[in-house]
């Protein structure tokens, strides 16, 4: 991996860290007050971030034939089969206990939220589950 | 609308545009179209030997997505420092509900291949049909888990 793309993705990723910040998404309890219908700000930060993104993708590939530091756009297709929904399904649950998700529990530890450590160390050992059963079936098949 | 945004407005918009403008920047510099929950898979590949954390999906890329999680963790930082006026803010959500949580939240996401930033932000911007459907299927699980919550006295 060149160093001019992880410099790329890490400028990037700071500019998604300081808008889930900006957007208090860093803080669990916004998120819970939006899941129970108290405040519905969560709906502008997933609109304003849809909206931008879309763009982007629809626009950019017009305009420039490759991206600036690499070959080609890469897609990524989410799959429509069972997991896809079950595991969401499955997300949800979690997320409504704790109104943590990954990307807010990671730009969180930046603005001082050491608790969402707690949360990060679930999210870790949830994702080594996943992997485990995962490669049960693997090795079975 | 005050009733519906209680906290405002203004914050939600300006961030939701820089999530967006974080997502374009990462596709127009690179081409790469992510979210951020695979990252907890692809950096068990460094220390687990298991197959599934080694297939080539996950450590071909979990060089870069350990960058983009360093850059949300300075994001934060960044925000933390200028527009946060140097006040950490610390959750009073108990530890138990950020553990189990996690864990649930964790698995989920990652069997179902995103999350809120994956099919949220990036499925669903690209107009992808099983995003879409996940994206419904988890605001609906959490809807009801959170309510439940909080009918049973949790945080």
């Amino acid at each position: 991996m060149p160093a001019s793309t992880l410099i790329a993705v890490l400028l990037g990723g700071v500019v998604f860290g300081f808008g889930l910040s900006l957007s208090t998404m860093v803080k669990p309890e916004v998120v819970l007050s939006f899941l129970r219908f108290q405040d519905f700000g969560l709906l502008l930060v997933l609109g304003g971030a849809v909206v931008v993104a879309a763009l982007a993708y629809q626009i950019v590939p017009r305009i420039l034939g490759k991206p600036m530091l690499a070959r080609e756009f890469g897609r990524h297709p989410s799959e429509m089969n069972a997991q896809t929904i079950r595991g969401a399904a499955l997300f949800g649950i979690g997320w409504g206990l704790c109104g943590v998700c990954p990307g807010p529990a990671i730009a969180g530890l930046g603005t001082g939220n050491w608790p969402l450590l707690i949360a990060i160390v679930g999210l870790f050992a949830g994702a080594y589950a996943h992997g485990w059963l995962a490669s049960q079936s693997m090795k079975r098949t | 609308m005050a009733a519906l945004f209680p906290y405002g407005m203004q914050h939600y918009l300006a961030g939701g545009i820089l999530l967006g403008i974080g997502v374009s920047l990462v596709f127009v510099l690179t081409g790469l179209v992510t979210g951020m929950s695979t990252f907890f898979s692809s950096t068990w590949s460094y220390v687990s030997q298991l197959p599934f954390f080694q297939q080539d999906r996950f450590v071909s890329s979990r060089g870069w997505r350990l960058m983009l999680a360093i850059g949300l963790v300075l994001g934060g930082l960044i925000y933390l420092v200028t527009a946060g006026g140097g006040q950490p803010f610390q959750t009073a959500v108990s530890w138990w509900q950020l553990a189990l949580g996690g864990f649930i939240a964790g698995f989920g996401a990652r069997m179902s291949n995103g999350c809120t930033s994956g099919h949220g932000i990036c499925g669903m911007a690209s107009l992808q049909l099983p995003s879409i459907l996940a994206v419904v299927t988890f605001l609906v699980t959490a809807m009801i888990t959170a309510n439940l919550v909080k009918a049973l006295g949790g945080v």
